[in-house]
């Protein structure tokens, strides 16, 4: 198939899914929507860093491994 | 531009500012995608959502409206991917042109049909392309593929179409 036969193709298509399906570019949004917009931010939990995910890992393992670090560490603090 | 460095740094006033700016923007490129108001009306709040989230890798340098069109068009699909297979397109949108009155009903459902057949990333390159006309470089920015690859899908899609068509009796 050369091109022209494809651009043939494309505009056939073109023509035939404008007239059933209509183009909407002048379509607006139904009121503000920056309520939601704020509901969405007050209600969405806050992400805790992979990085305190990992601290946490790594003292768990510490003090499973080594339960001698407990009391000093409670000595300490 | 200033508004969009103040939002990478974090400021709330730039995020509402911008939100603002370009909530109708963002609106009418997600309801162009997925045709259905209601849809479009989350996934708007879901792409500035999505913006906010992502303030820290935006550079100030670059072009926000694109960025911001960029994360619209992948919520839209994400909402094609999840939404059922086979839903005709809703003829409920305030539309520039009402369709074709000489177009049968049921010739316009089987076209309508044929599209919502598509894959989500065959459809969206149809529904930009050649419902809403808008030109390939903007459609390949928006998914952020070359214009190449545009091209490539929109040939797919119109082949499938094609073949979908022919065989519900109707000649394109």
């Amino acid at each position: 198939m050369n091109d022209r036969d494809t651009n043939h193709q494309l505009e056939a298509m073109r023509k035939l899914l404008k007239s059933a399906v209509p183009s909407v570019t002048k379509v607006e949004p139904p009121r503000d929507l920056w309520p939601q917009m704020l509901r969405r931010l007050e209600t969405a939990p806050t992400p805790v860093p992979w990085w305190d995910w990992a601290l946490l890992a790594a003292a768990g393992a510490v003090f499973f491994f080594f339960p001698g670090t407990i009391p000093a560490l409670l000595y300490h603090l | 531009m200033e508004l969009w460095h103040r939002f990478a740094e974090g400021h709330p006033d730039a995020f509402e500012s911008l939100f603002r700016q370009y909530q109708r923007d963002v609106y009418r490129w997600i309801v162009r995608i997925v045709r259905d108001s209601a849809a479009a009306e989350d996934l708007t709040v879901e792409t500035f959502w999505r913006m906010y989230r992502a303030r820290a890798r935006f550079s100030p340098g670059g072009n926000g409206a694109a960025w911001l069109r960029r994360i619209a068009t992948n919520a839209a699909l994400d909402h094609l991917r999840h939404a059922k297979l086979q839903v005709p397109l809703p003829e409920d949108l305030p539309a520039d042109t009402a369709p074709d009155s000489a177009l049968q009903r049921e010739t316009r459902h089987a076209i309508q049909r044929a599209v919502a057949q598509l894959s989500p990333r065959l459809r969206v390159v149809v529904q930009l392309g050649l419902v809403e006309e808008e030109p390939y470089d903007e459609i390949a920015d928006a998914l952020g593929i070359s214009l190449n690859a545009v091209k490539i899908r929109m040939f797919r899609a119109v082949r499938l179409l094609r073949k979908k068509l022919l065989e519900a009796g109707i000649t394109p």
